[in-house]
């Protein structure tokens, strides 16, 4: 029974990242073969620098991602705190679920509604051509939002209420109590809520297509050499992303481990 | 200041939440440097009260005053008074010693003098070495101590403390209550204590007010409170009280229990009906022929110090505390002292506390004070 279990255990994991191992692997091959290794080259990660187009698009994936996981931090923090002070549970529970539906929501029908918002609005201020940089990016503070909140919600909820009136009360203005006292103790949700954020920011495929113009991002790119051959430098590319995500989720994980283990020890 | 100056007055405080009244026309005055304790249960609005004087709540009607001052209107971090929350509200992002020197960084207080300050705080409530320690590995008595010594870092001139004993067990409670005496009598400063518990606010404090529904019931020394109950709401709240309908014949002279009783109550129009207070300890078991009443034991508690009886009198049930045993279906004699007698106007609350025909050993586990009273 126990060997079964562990069995499965390492199925589950050979079929998950399987797929990732033969890329990791490929992406040092020194030919462009995919089914024979001929020999560790780093060459693909070289040319990948060289790579124009690649490179742009990246750069257009990391600001997107890194801005978008910013303002929506910001905002989704507020509005957990927000929400929380609501008074009336309806309202409350309303407002959670309206905030939710960008997350519950099909990529592909969010993708397309925001498209056609931002070219409808476009044409309503006289723009030619109104998707681009703004877009993608108001486009991912959309989908990130929620789950900014999710993660925030829990840790505000974890803290003592009385927590900002304690600091008000030891003489911190409004403003001074959130710093000083609210924000530190919700830290760990902040971030790992801003880690959520980001790796979606980064990855985002289908909303992105619909609403970047010109502004192409990394996937997008990738999407469209795809349809002539692709070359093992988009393996070295997606082993580069893959390895970038596999680090922030380790760190978010560890995060929350950390900061649940400090509630069990209370 | 004089010892006895008015510090906080609270004057025709109204204050609803969604349209239900919390507080309804408050009017307080707390003298400078007394231990004063707001007591009632859950819901008769004794932390809102706490809540508007400490500035976290603004009244819709009436004026708040700080040393003579109107305060309304004035947000919290600009008053001179300090809380102690319910359940600490502690930094948990902060060690033992930052948590104490919050405010005073806040205030921008030079490094040495605070140093100092912190230190002796530390000390006054004997936490002297563990300024290192991380909030959440302190006992609840512990975060207790921080608090406390977070709070009146500050020198405050009014400490505000919302139910801080409630978190602790019994044992750690009683010694908490010693030590802010100790610590108020230290410090010379007024608090103002938030608490259901009636024990604790009869031990502590200098004075005691009974609130229920919003409304001030009385306001007087603990030995007033129990002793002279205004209404049937704070006889009954206040330890145990067998509470009768009666009628008050003349100054001096009243009816109960189908019999005339001399009593020290006087004031009362003739023939006025009136509620009377008669405390189990207050009396006397006799025999039958001695007896001013008589009626038959239904069930005796044996509690250590002393028996809990309880004394069937013409359909309405007396508790009664005595050394002298007795043992269920005897007949037994009452005597009551005429100062064991305490008579009271009619209220809104005449009638709602009955005898002690439902009475149980859990409501016996709520209010056990009269030990302390004897």
């Amino acid at each position: 029974m126990k060997f079964l279990s562990k069995l499965y255990i390492a199925l589950i994991l050979v079929f998950l990242y399987a797929p990732i191992l033969v890329m990791f692997i490929f992406s040092f091959n020194s030919a462009e073969s995919v089914w024979v290794f001929e020999g560790f080259s780093l060459d693909w990660y070289k040319e990948l620098i060289y790579n124009s187009t690649m490179l742009t698009a990246l750069r257009h994936t990391l600001l997107i991602a890194i801005l978008s996981a910013i303002i929506s931090t910001v905002l989704g923090t507020a509005a957990a705190i927000g929400i929380l002070q609501l008074r009336k549970k309806i309202t409350k529970s309303l407002v959670m679920s309206v905030t939710n539906i960008p997350m519950m929501n099909a990529d592909i029908v969010t993708g397309i509604s925001l498209m056609l918002l931002f070219v409808f609005f476009g044409k309503l201020i006289g723009l030619n051509e109104s998707l681009g940089f703004f877009t993608v990016l108001i486009a991912h503070i959309t989908f990130n939002l929620p789950y900014v909140i999710l993660s925030v919600m829990p840790k505000l909820q974890q803290t003592d209420k009385h927590l900002p009136e304690a600091a008000l009360d030891l003489g911190c203005t409004p403003l001074q109590a959130f710093f000083k006292a609210v924000l530190p103790s919700i830290m760990p949700g902040v971030f790992s809520g801003f880690i959520m954020a980001f790796t979606l920011s980064l990855d985002d495929f289908v909303i992105s297509y619909f609403t970047c113009g010109h502004y192409q991002t990394l996937p997008i790119v990738i999407y469209n050499m795809t349809k002539k051959t692709v070359t093992p430098d988009a393996y070295a590319l997606s082993t580069i992303i893959f390895v970038t995500v596999f680090v922030l989720l380790i760190l978010y994980n560890t995060m929350q481990n950390n900061s649940e283990r400090k509630v069990a020890r209370r | 200041m004089r010892q006895n100056e008015n510090i906080v007055s609270l004057k025709n405080i109204s204050v609803a939440f969604d349209g239900e009244t919390v507080l309804d026309d408050i009017n307080l005055d707390i003298r400078n440097k007394e231990f004063i304790t707001l007591l009632g249960p859950s819901g008769c609005g004794k932390t809102t009260t706490l809540r508007i004087i400490a500035g976290f709540v603004e009244p819709d009607k009436g004026d708040v005053l700080f040393d003579d001052n109107k305060i309304n209107g004035v947000p919290a971090h600009k008053r001179q008074v300090n809380t102690i929350f319910q359940r600490y509200a502690l930094f948990p992002h902060l060690n033992v010693y930052e948590n104490v020197a919050f405010g005073l960084r806040v205030k921008k207080t030079p490094e040495k003098e605070l140093d100092l300050k912190v230190r002796e705080m530390l000390k006054l409530v004997n936490l002297t070495g563990l300024e290192k320690r991380k909030i959440d590995t302190l006992s609840g008595g512990q975060q207790q101590r921080v608090a406390i010594a977070r709070a009146i870092a500050n020198n405050p001139k009014v400490l505000l403390l919302d139910e801080p004993l409630a978190a602790l067990d019994l044992k750690l409670r009683k010694d908490m209550q010693t030590e802010l005496k100790k610590i108020q009598q230290q410090l010379g400063i007024t608090f103002i204590f938030v608490t259901h518990d009636q024990e604790e606010a009869l031990s502590m404090s200098d004075r005691v007010v009974v609130m229920d529904n919003g409304k001030i019931q009385q306001v007087g020394t603990p030995k007033d409170i129990y002793n002279e109950p205004k209404n049937a709401f704070v006889a009954d709240f206040i330890g145990e009280s067998n509470i009768l309908d009666g009628v008050m014949i003349d100054d001096r002279l009243a009816e109960f229990s189908g019999k005339k009783f001399e009593c020290l109550d006087s004031g009362f129009e003739k023939n006025e009906p009136v509620d009377v207070v008669v405390r189990p300890e207050d009396v006397d078991i006799v025999p039958l022929s001695k007896g001013m009443l008589e009626g038959v034991v239904t069930s005796i508690t044996f509690l250590g110090v002393h028996y809990e009886i309880i004394v069937d009198i013409g359909g309405f049930k007396w508790m009664i505390q005595t050394t002298d045993e007795q043992f269920v279906g005897d007949k037994v004699g009452l005597y009551i002292e005429p100062d064991a007698i305490h008579i009271m106007k009619k209220s809104e609350y005449s009638g709602k506390y009955g005898d002690y025909s439902s009475y149980s050993e859990e409501i016996d586990h709520l209010s056990d004070v009269e030990e302390d009273e004897n």
